[in-house]
């Protein structure tokens, strides 16, 4: 019997593939969105992950140079023979022809718990890698690499892409750092009575154990990409929803039926329940495998984005990972409960002697309206507290899902009321009958709607975040690029001769020497630069002193970048330790987006007493002929043709890195506006039948199946419209939460917002055209009904 | 954790042969080999021997504080060799590593300490003698005459040691035979240290007297690869007597026995397998192991027949390679005080 009662429950798939497919496809790509940017995140978490294990970052305190430099290796032996167990790590930069890599020099033997991810094995024995043999790094590490070094490489996937492990002894060999170590990391346990370490080496200084600056900056890209999958899910489960009630609807009499023949309620609920959970793990698998293509396509866009932003490395390809294909999974189940709740509860709840017809919710009440209206209003008080109480990244995550849920729910009531507005304005019967129908319409297309509404704002929204961004970066980029050419020069014998040159030849020549260095504690860049008119008039200054450059020329002070002031807790005429023995005043803060760096700025001068070994290879040049300039470069002093940059080529590079940010925002606002207009697509379609019996009254009326079909794409489009106007300041607020708020919360900064009219203009557009588009094949099948069933309506009247 | 577990496989081979247990690298590859008829040379070789690839300078001290409660102490410095040589630098192929232990009846400290040779973080020189790695020393201006201190988290210990007798060489005037296929070490004690200093325990300082046992061991494949672990006895009677006695286990159950017996006045007689035996009384459950912690120990030809009982059975060494060590108290036939240590318990 359960067989037979199962077959004839899916009988209502077989005769409605439509809607069937609607069921799907909605939980499909619900779960793709919702585990395509799981699996990214979970892609590039595992990233940073091998790349925290890799470096001990975060884990263990560290002791670090005090004012830059490197630890001899001689502070390291004489804190070990003081009783502190601490651990050697000297990192750096290799070139190699393929491309840059970070060489990572460890002691296997005093490294403290995780820090080592070094899968050794039969051909990697310790003895090998503690005489410097062996290195390990994954595999595309380890292809650039290749012939490049005399060490055995060793692939391990376990390694951060970009970096590779060898033993301390082979990394000072590797990087010419003979007797130097980068940083000394502290096990968590140390023996008892210990000498201060101020005693012992009183120019390191302990770093505590914590998220590397660069993690807090990533997080917040993958936090307004959940955001995103989220919404997108939110989006998906609106479909679904629509679509179970409406199926459940239709069933009613076969329910009713069923049971009268003896089925029951009990065997018909959890058949029920079967069914759903069989199509919520088709669509899922479905769902994953699409999200998973989804995150291939975009996973490489993602990785170049996070380190141009960040520079933390994320491995290209695509692992399947259980942390998000199980939680796609989960979510598509969830989903389908949470969408099918209801529907189940009114099944279960159904008289057996309640009428069969379907009362189809499109004639639901305006009750039900108002009723989400006071949902909707509690919702926006709860988030107000949130703004105005609440702290921390989960609730202005609980103030988005206030803000965007609230106004999903107070749709209906404000599309109702603009309607009858409408409808008291009209004068001519038509416009009459087509201001109240489309009121009776709005119940039945409320769901499809609120995902459009959805889908437009969060587009909308995220759209203003990256762009204020960008703006912010450009005026940023303005200020850093204007030099017209950068010179490059590989060969330190020719700085000398090139800076003649360039000195005959250009404007200005501003030679850039830098060091890395560690600036109160905040890993740093130190720059010593030749203060002329392009630093004066061309660097803005978020926070200055008096005559910022003059004071720099003057060796008077420095200007430190705005990630530096704000981690080391200091602020404009506050002094700074920027070299062993130079501790001068800040007089100037300079904004440095997306650099997990600090930066300090000194003048050429200072810069070349405290490191007269520094020479410089790069230099800045202002000239009104970069063309003529190029060519005297690369012809006369034979330098090659890389090693000269034009300052649109680095403006256009950094700006690329920001347009791969744009393709994922672009292509995620693709897929939102389409799974919306696939919502209201199926509304409209589930819906055609049932209107039949309204609209076949107006046709015999007179008018013409062809003006029906008009005025329903005309419906279609003026509800859009209406929900796009709600969903722009809805969008701008959702953006402010996330600049405001989530910012705040992540970056430990905020952004100032710009607005984009033209921007949002073409959204709009885009959804309008999106609901246009979905609404055309039902509007084309109504101006084709044919006049047999409309006739048959006052037939069946009878 | 996935590093320190490999580090630790890795580091069995040479750790096993030092410790005797596991049967693994038994071969000697390039390095030197004991031969019998050696001539030592002091103090030459109170000093390191990195031709051979494995030695150690392995203390244990029974202690007392003034109220008569009992300690024990341990302090080891191992040397492993990757290969019979030495360099300046992080590619010196010797690896240095150590153990502390601070035993009372109810508790037991350990620390562990690994290094690099060859960057000054760990080795040994002899004239003035000096045996270190990181903050740890036994050092002084001769071998007779030294100042011994480790630290841990929990505890510390600064003790002096003198010496009240003469260096003593075990097996054939220092060549120890450790099994029936010639595997052998170079091994001599010194077994008269007088001692007196403080311990640090977590709750507060204690000063103490008592007696330390050092031996000297070097080689470069002391087991044949049947043998499983180790029991050693180093046990000091009242009666002035000294005996050094140690059982290697066959992985087919049974074993190989060595002992020498101490005069008062340093005079040594060895005895070969079979003479000296041991029978375990007591297992306790220690660190998921049934470890003997007393035992049955006789030396028929000097008419020794006591019981060796473990001051605290759980003197488990939790380090890389996990072993028992601990002080233990002699009674029977011969009473007094003496070490234990016992490795290979899975």
């Amino acid at each position: 019997m359960t067989l037979t009662v199962f077959t004839a429950l899916l009988s209502h798939w077989r005769r409605n593939w439509l809607q069937f497919f609607a069921l799907i496809a909605g939980l499909a790509l619900a779960t793709a969105l919702w585990s395509g940017v799981q699996a990214i995140n979970a892609e590039a978490r595992a990233s940073y992950d091998a790349a925290a294990a890799t470096l001990g970052e975060g884990q263990f305190d560290q002791l670090v140079p005090r004012a830059g430099g490197t630890v001899p290796q001689d502070t390291y032996v004489a804190l070990r023979r003081a009783g502190w167990q601490v651990s050697p790590i000297l990192e750096g930069r290799l070139d190699a022809d393929r491309g840059r890599v970070r060489v990572l020099g460890i002691d296997p033997l005093t490294a403290p718990g995780t820090m080592a991810p070094v899968a050794m094995n039969a051909d990697a024995d310790l003895g090998a890698f503690l005489e410097g043999e062996l290195v390990f790094a994954n595999a595309e590490t380890a292809d650039r690499l290749e012939g490049q070094i005399p060490q055995r490489i060793l692939i391990d996937e376990g390694i951060a892409p970009g970096i590779a492990v060898t033993d301390i002894g082979a990394a000072q060999r590797l990087l010419e750092a003979d007797g130097q170590l980068s940083r000394l990391t502290l096990a968590r346990v140390q023996p008892m009575g210990l000498p201060p370490l101020s005693a012992v080496a009183p120019d390191l200084t302990r770093q505590p154990a914590q998220d590397a600056g660069a993690n807090r900056l990533t997080d917040s890209f993958h936090l307004n990409l959940t955001a995103f999958g989220l919404l997108s899910f939110a989006v998906g489960i609106f479909i679904v929803h629509g679509t179970i009630s409406l199926a459940f609807e239709q069933r009613r009499g076969m329910v009713r039926t069923l049971r009268a023949l003896g089925v029951p309620l009990r065997t018909l609920v959890v058949l029920t329940i079967a069914e759903l959970v069989v199509f919520a793990v088709l669509a899922g698998a479905v769902g994953v495998a699409l999200g998973y293509v989804m995150a291939s396509v975009l996973l490489p866009n993602v990785a170049a984005t996070v380190q141009g932003l960040y520079g933390a490395q994320v491995a290209g390809t695509l692992q399947l990972r259980p942390e998000w294909w199980v939680s796609g999974m989960a979510i598509a189940l969830g989903g389908t409960a949470i969408a099918a709740a209801g529907a189940l509860w009114k099944i279960a709840h159904m008289s057996i002697l309640e009428s069969a017809r379907p009362r189809a919710w499109s004639v639901a009440s305006g009750s039900g309206a108002t009723r989400l209206g006071a949902v909707a209003l509690g919702l926006f008080g709860l988030g107000a507290g949130i703004a105005i109480w609440g702290q921390g990244l989960l609730l202005s995550f609980a103030l988005l899902a206030c803000v965007l849920i609230g106004a999903a729910l107070i749709l209906p009531l404000m599309l109702r009321s603009a309607v009858g507005l409408a409808e008291r304005l009209s004068t001519t019967v038509i416009w009459q009958w087509f201001w109240a129908d489309t009121r009776q319409q709005v119940p039945g297309l409320s769901l499809a709607l609120m995902a459009l509404l959805l889908a437009t704002a969060a587009n909308v929204g995220v759209s203003t975040m990256v762009s204020s961004f960008r703006v912010t970066f450009v005026d940023f980029l303005d200020q850093r690029l204007a030099p017209e050419l950068f010179v490059q020069i590989e060969d330190e014998a020719r700085s000398a001769e090139v800076e003649t040159v360039l000195r005959n030849e250009a404007r200005e020549v501003l030679p850039l020497l830098s060091v890395e260095t560690e600036i109160a504690g905040v890993p740093s860049d130190l720059f010593g630069v030749r203060v002329g008119p392009t630093y004066r008039e061309n660097w803005l200054f978020l926070d200055r002193s008096g005559d910022v450059w003059s004071q720099v020329a003057d060796e008077d002070a420095v200007v430190v970048s705005e990630q530096l002031a704000r981690r080391a807790g200091l602020w404009v005429g506050d002094p700074v330790r920027v070299a062993p023995d130079v501790t001068l005043p800040i007089a100037g803060i300079v904004a440095d987006y997306g650099n997990p760096l600090g930066q300090a700025v000194m003048s050429e001068t200072l810069f070349r007493s405290i490191y007269p070994d520094q020479i410089a290879t790069q230099f800045g040049v202002r000239t009104e002929d970069p063309e003529a300039l190029t060519r005297i470069l690369l012809d006369d002093l034979g330098l090659p043709p890389a090693a000269v940059i034009d300052q649109a080529r680095i403006k256009a590079f950094s700006l690329s890195v920001f347009e791969r940010t744009f393709t994922i925002t672009g292509a995620l606002n693709v897929l939102t506006l389409g799974v919306a207009a696939f919502a209201i697509l199926m509304s409209l379609l589930t819906l055609a039948s049932l209107r039949v019996p309204q609209l076949a009254p107006v046709w015999a009326l007179g008018m013409t199946r062809r003006d029906l079909g008009r005025l329903e794409l005309l419906r279609s489009v003026i509800l859009a419209l209406l929900t796009t106007l709600l969903a722009i300041p809805l969008g701008l607020l959702l953006a402010w939460v996330l600049l405001a708020y989530v910012n705040v919360e992540a970056f430990g900064w905020q952004l100032p917002m710009y607005l984009f009219p033209g921007h949002y203009a073409v959204l709009s557009l885009f959804a309008i055209v999106a609901a246009a588009v979905a609404a055309l094949w039902p509007a084309f099948r109504l101006s084709r009904t044919p006049p047999s069933s409309l006739l048959k309506v006052f037939a069946n009247d009878r | 954790m996935i590093a320190r577990v490999l580090l630790i496989l890795l580091l069995l081979p040479a750790l096993a042969q030092a410790q005797g247990f596991a049967g693994l690298g038994t071969e000697a590859d390039d390095f030197a080999v004991p031969r019998a008829g050696y001539r030592f040379d002091f103090p030459q070789d109170h000093g390191p021997h990195p031709d051979f690839r494995i030695e150690w300078w392995y203390l244990t001290a029974n202690l007392e504080a003034e109220d008569g409660t009992p300690y024990g102490v341990q302090w080891t410095l191992f040397r492993s060799a990757l290969a019979p040589e030495t360099a300046d630098g992080w590619g010196d192929p010797q690896v240095w590593f150590a153990h502390a232990a601070l035993t009372t009846e109810d508790a037991h400290y350990v620390a562990e300490r690994i290094a690099r040779g060859g960057i000054g973080q760990a080795g040994v020189t002899v004239q003035p003698f000096n045996a270190w790695i990181d903050d740890w020393r036994m050092a002084g201006p001769s071998f007779d005459d030294m100042r011994l201190t480790a630290r841990g988290a929990e505890f510390a210990y600064d003790l002096n040691l003198l010496a009240e007798g003469p260096l003593v060489f075990h097996g054939d005037a220092g060549y120890s035979v450790k099994s029936d296929q010639g595997q052998a070490s170079y091994y001599y004690s010194q077994p008269y240290f007088r001692v007196s200093g403080s311990l640090t325990l977590p709750g507060g300082e204690v000063a103490v007297t008592g007696s330390a046992w050092l031996d000297r061991e070097w080689s470069s494949q002391p087991l044949a690869d049947t043998q499983s672990g180790w029991d050693w006895f180093s046990l000091s009677f009242d009666s002035g007597d000294k005996l050094m006695g140690f059982l290697l286990r066959e992985t087919d159950g049974t074993s190989f026995s060595s002992a020498t017996w101490i005069a008062p006045d340093g005079t040594t007689t060895a005895f070969p397998n079979g003479a000296f035996r041991a029978q375990p009384l007591d297992i306790t459950r220690v660190a998921g192991r049934d470890i003997p912690t007393r035992w049955a120990v006789q030396l028929p030809e000097r008419d020794v027949d006591v019981t060796v009982k473990a001051l605290n059975p759980n003197a488990w060494m939790g380090v890389s390679i996990p072993y028992w060590e601990g002080p233990v108290t002699v009674e029977g036939s011969h009473s007094g005080k003496g070490y234990l240590e016992m490795t290979g318990y899975e």
